[in-house]
């Protein structure tokens, strides 16, 4: 198993309480697989995210939990230790494209950068590593490209760049955060389709956080469901969006516009809204918005039980096969 | 960039006839004859009045108002400051000779101001929350309203009067022509301790609070946090990445300090009797010395004008995002 | 799936969080800025100040310009009886230092109101009128900050010989061009809102606009502002008189209280010290304050970052 979390959590400690963005959380990725993180935004998938890598900032703080990497700790090792799992062995690729670059470096720069520091590269063999790097991530004219500034390219270009940087030492797991939310349909179709090729060429595993249904069901071999903080449903791929088994999850399916369906069926929701992190509710925090859910919900949060071969479910109300 | 420049500098000109303009009128508004001024009050009644209307011509004041505006811009074109009343040379010379020993005073305290300033303001929001951090927000608010010219009263209270270590004014003592040549560049260096002390100071402090926001901000940019994730070494990250960005309007306000350079040191200046631009200025203004007063607020003027273009000029230099072609307008 | 949030037309910024818990952005902003101790002290202080300022004529134990036997009275060392000293003419230097506080209070907080009024009104219409009103407006102001603030203010009170009203007018005039561009700034920003829009379709005057919604929306930047130029006013004022071109003697402001004791400096260090302390504190408790207001009226923190 190439990444194992186990129990995370990462609580964030403001004057207004503590707020728990990522409350028990745990999964697994193997090698060379697409694992999909889903939940609505603001649900604590970017901080599991940071988490992995150690880079969450005050007032946030993880309170507990063991990630292994390759049965490694990475969460309890000394202070340089981290760095060297950063970009080397965990790549990483942020949802504005373009806001990972430094707006006064120039793209080349910013490669060759990294290039040196993770594969002691000398100047000139970075130089050329670039170029080859950013014609790989499908960039035309890549030498003119590595001269330029991130401004002067497009929103495309630029997640380009930014997943040239992530996988330029290939790592083993790349962590792409909503990598298409912020581009055009047709752009995120071919970033989509870059992810898949270079996972490919350096049989990356990846995780893959997004709230794009569509994205999940055309990458992801495995999807975990995360709801305020926690996972309430993890299946494989096909059988989540076959049968869905959780109530939200079904919310969330339901939600989905289908292409072909009669002006008649009315927009389906989830009613109600999501409430607020400080003020979480005892018990399962679907409730009020679910429409099986009883007073046996109340009390505690349901905790995430095997329903199925490779399925898991955090609902009173489930049954197993 | 040199078309830009050109085309800044024209752009400039009737901005520049503007504040002559109002730099005119307001002085010629004043109350008093500049006579008064010319001549002292008790020479006034001695002297025969065909004299002072002979000096009032020679002056071009018994011209009307308009008249002495044109001949006024014609003037300043040509670069003829005018000659002035109190000193009776011409203004040119007399600011040229000041000039030197304002500069050095402000470009001291420029660079003492930079030097201290940034890298307090670097130390205080990488150390974040920190007691540093703490101690060097609120020192340098302290520093910063302190009044300069109390705080330098008071330097030489402790550091003259009390402790002997420093001379209390001037630009060197006394008996500067009998030291030797290493005592003649103490004694300078000794005079210039105190005034640009205070000076950078109090600047340092401003500098070193914008510092410190300008870098805090740029530290919660996405990619700060990305360049960690890439694994770079936090000294990289702050240094490279993050100060970059930061000192981009910094340097820019360095631009714009300009005008400071030979204006600012106003009452320093008084406190010391150095004597540079600011004190002639203020003893111009006490003694209604008009032509340098007209000279000096065109002065002031002009260079905060220059000043802008300069920084305008230096932030298209640093920052790639802003290239000449686009004007851009506070 | 993008959540458009709904803005309340027509009332000032609600953020939608604080509506849904009945907290105004108002109370929010008290709650944050009482919790700021230092903050909460400099308005204290300030206040004391004032008052003190106010009435003292009734606090001076001296009459301010009072010489009695000055051969006895002369450069007196603080003591009981003279708590801040006496000065070359044997007159109380406290009493001087409270009737100064009542000059450079005063002159600071009018000349404030009179930079904000104009400033205001100011950017107010070049801000609403836009197109070529607010392009000739903003052309004026790049002449007037042309000139140096500190350098305009010595010109103009030293050739006009101003008297205190209108040291107050000057100092104020000089210095309304910050304001002028914070509030058209803002109003141009708020023009865009759809309240705006909506004000006019149901048929309001452009006045009552202006006054009744916009302005206010503005006022939270402009408090900030308006108590950091207090302090700098009293700055100014200070150094004014300190160079002898402000308040004149025997008149006593705090700033030429400084000038006379740098004078007297190897014999009476007190006459410069007090004052110039009085100042220090000022300004600083000013400076203090409107970091306050601003930490409290942050719109970026107003509304509440989800994780």
């Amino acid at each position: 198993m190439l990444l194992s979390v186990q129990n995370l959590s990462t609580y964030f400690f403001l004057e207004e309480g503590v707020l728990r963005a990522v409350d028990g959380v745990s999964f697994e990725i193997a090698e060379n697989e697409t694992v999909a993180l889903v939940g609505e935004s603001g649900c604590g998938k970017t901080i599991v995210a940071l988490s992995i890598v150690n880079l969450v900032s005050a007032p946030g703080r993880i309170v507990q939990g063991k990630i292994l990497l390759n049965g490694e700790d990475i969460l309890n090792l000394p202070a340089g230790g981290i760095r060297q799992i950063r970009g080397r062995q965990i790549g990483m690729v942020f949802q504005e494209p373009g806001a990972a670059l430094n707006p006064v470096y120039t793209i080349g720069y910013q490669l060759r950068e990294v290039l040196q520091l993770h594969q002691g590269l000398s100047r000139r063999e970075a130089e050329r590593e670039a170029v080859r790097l950013l014609a790989e991530t499908g960039i035309a004219e890549p030498e003119r490209r590595a001269k330029a500034y991130p401004f002067e390219l497009s929103g495309g270009m630029r997640q380009r760049a930014v997943i040239a940087l992530a996988i330029s030492a290939r790592p083993k797991l790349l962590i792409a955060d909503e990598p298409t939310t912020a581009l055009d349909v047709t752009v995120q179709a071919e970033i989509l389709e870059l992810l898949r090729y270079l996972q490919d060429q350096y049989k990356m595993a990846i995780l893959l956080i997004t709230h794009d249904l569509g994205v999940v069901a055309e990458m992801a071999q495995h999807v975990l469901v995360m709801y305020t903080g926690k996972l309430v449903e993890m299946a494989r791929t096909d059988a989540l969006f076959r049968i869905p088994k959780h109530p939200y999850t079904q919310g969330l399916l339901n939600a989905v516009l289908r292409l072909g369906a009669g002006q008649k069926e009315p927009l389906c929701g989830i009613a109600g809204a999501v409430p607020d992190f400080l003020n979480l509710p005892s018990g399962c925090t679907f409730q009020g918005r679910c429409p099986i859910g009883d007073s046996t919900c109340t009390t505690e949060f349901p905790p995430l039980r095997e329903i199925a071969a490779g399925r898991r479910c955090a609902c009173y109300k489930v049954q197993g096969d | 960039m040199g078309w830009y420049v050109v085309k800044r500098l024209l752009q400039a000109i009737p901005l520049l006839i503007g504040i002559a303009s109002i730099t005119f009128f307001i002085v010629h508004l004043a109350p008093g004859d500049p006579m008064d001024v010319y001549l002292e009050e008790r020479y006034r009644r001695e002297v025969d009045p065909q004299v002072i209307e002979l000096i009032r011509k020679k002056y071009g004041l018994d011209q009307p108002l308009p008249v002495q505006y044109v001949k006024w811009i014609g003037n300043l074109a040509r670069g003829d400051l005018g000659e002035s009343f109190r000193y009776r040379r011409p203004v040119a010379s007399l600011i040229a000779e000041r000039i030197p020993y304002t500069l050095q005073l402000t470009l001291l305290a420029l660079l003492l101001d930079a030097l201290v300033g940034i890298s307090l303001g670097i130390t205080s929001a990488v150390k974040q929350y920190s007691t540093t951090d703490k101690v060097v927000t609120l020192g340098s608010l302290v520093l910063y309203s302190i009044p300069g010219f109390w705080l330098a009263v008071m330097l030489v209270l402790v550091f003259s009067v009390n402790l002997g270590w420093l001379p209390t004014s001037q630009t060197r003592s006394l008996d500067y022509e009998l030291l030797s040549t290493s005592g003649k560049i103490a004694d300078r260096l000794g005079h210039l301790v105190l005034p640009v002390f205070v000076l950078g100071v109090a600047s340092a402090a401003g500098t070193a609070r914008y510092m410190r926001n300008q870098l805090l901000e740029v530290l919660s940019e996405e990619y700060v946090l990305a360049a960690r994730a890439r694994g770079l070494p936090e000294t990289s990250v702050i240094l490279k990445h993050a100060l970059r960005n930061a000192l981009i309007p910094i340097v820019t306000l360095y631009g714009l300090a300009l005008p400071f350079l030979l204006g600012g040191a106003v009452l320093i200046e008084k406190v010391f009797a150095w004597p540079g631009m600011g004190l002639l200025a203020v003893e111009a203004i006490g003694a209604r010395d008009y032509p340098i007063i007209l000279a000096t607020s065109m002065m002031a003027a002009v260079l905060v004008v220059l000043g802008n273009l300069l920084a305008d000029i230096a932030y298209a230099l640093v920052d790639p995002r802003v290239s000449f072609d686009a004007t851009r307008k506070a | 799936m993008p959540q458009e949030k709904l803005e309340l037309v027509i009332l000032p910024l609600v953020p939608p969080v604080a509506a849904a818990k009945g907290r105004s952005p108002f109370s929010i902003a008290r709650r944050r800025f009482t919790a700021n101790r230092l903050a909460v002290v400099a308005l204290c202080v300030i206040v004391a100040l004032y008052l003190v300022a106010i009435f003292a004529p009734l606090l001076a134990p001296y009459d301010p310009s009072a010489i009695e036997d000055v051969m006895k009275t002369r450069y007196l060392p603080p003591s009981w009886a003279h708590p801040f000293g006496a000065d070359e003419f044997g007159r109380d230097l406290l009493s001087r230092a409270l009737y100064g506080a009542r000059v450079s209070l005063s002159v600071g907080l009018l000349a404030m109101l009179v930079a904000v009024f104009v400033g205001t009104t100011y950017g107010a219409i070049a801000g609403y009128a836009g197109g070529f009103v607010d392009n000739l407006l903003m052309r004026v102001v790049d002449v007037v900050i042309a000139f140096p603030k500190f350098f305009l203010m010595l010109i103009l009170v030293g050739i006009f010989e101003a008297n205190i009203g209108a040291l107050i007018l000057i100092l104020g005039l000089t210095s309304w061009t910050d304001t002028a561009r914070l509030v058209r700034g803002e109003i141009l920003s708020l023009k865009k809102r759809e309240f705006v829009e909506g004000a006019r379709a149901i048929g309001l005057p452009h006045r009552l606009i202006l006054f009744r919604h916009l302005i206010p929306n503005a006022m939270a930047s402009v408090l900030v502002s308006a108590t950091l130029m207090v302090g700098g006013l009293i700055g100014a004022e200070a150094g004014l008189s300190f160079l002898g071109i402000g308040v004149r003697p025997p008149t006593p402001s705090w700033g030429n209280m400084v000038s006379a004791g740098q004078d007297a400096l190897l014999v009476a260090w007190w006459i410069a010290f007090f004052p110039g302390c009085l100042l220090a504190l000022t300004i600083l408790c000013f400076n203090l304050l409107a970091d306050g207001l601003r930490d409290a009226l942050d719109p970026k923190t107003l509304m509440r970052r989800y994780v």
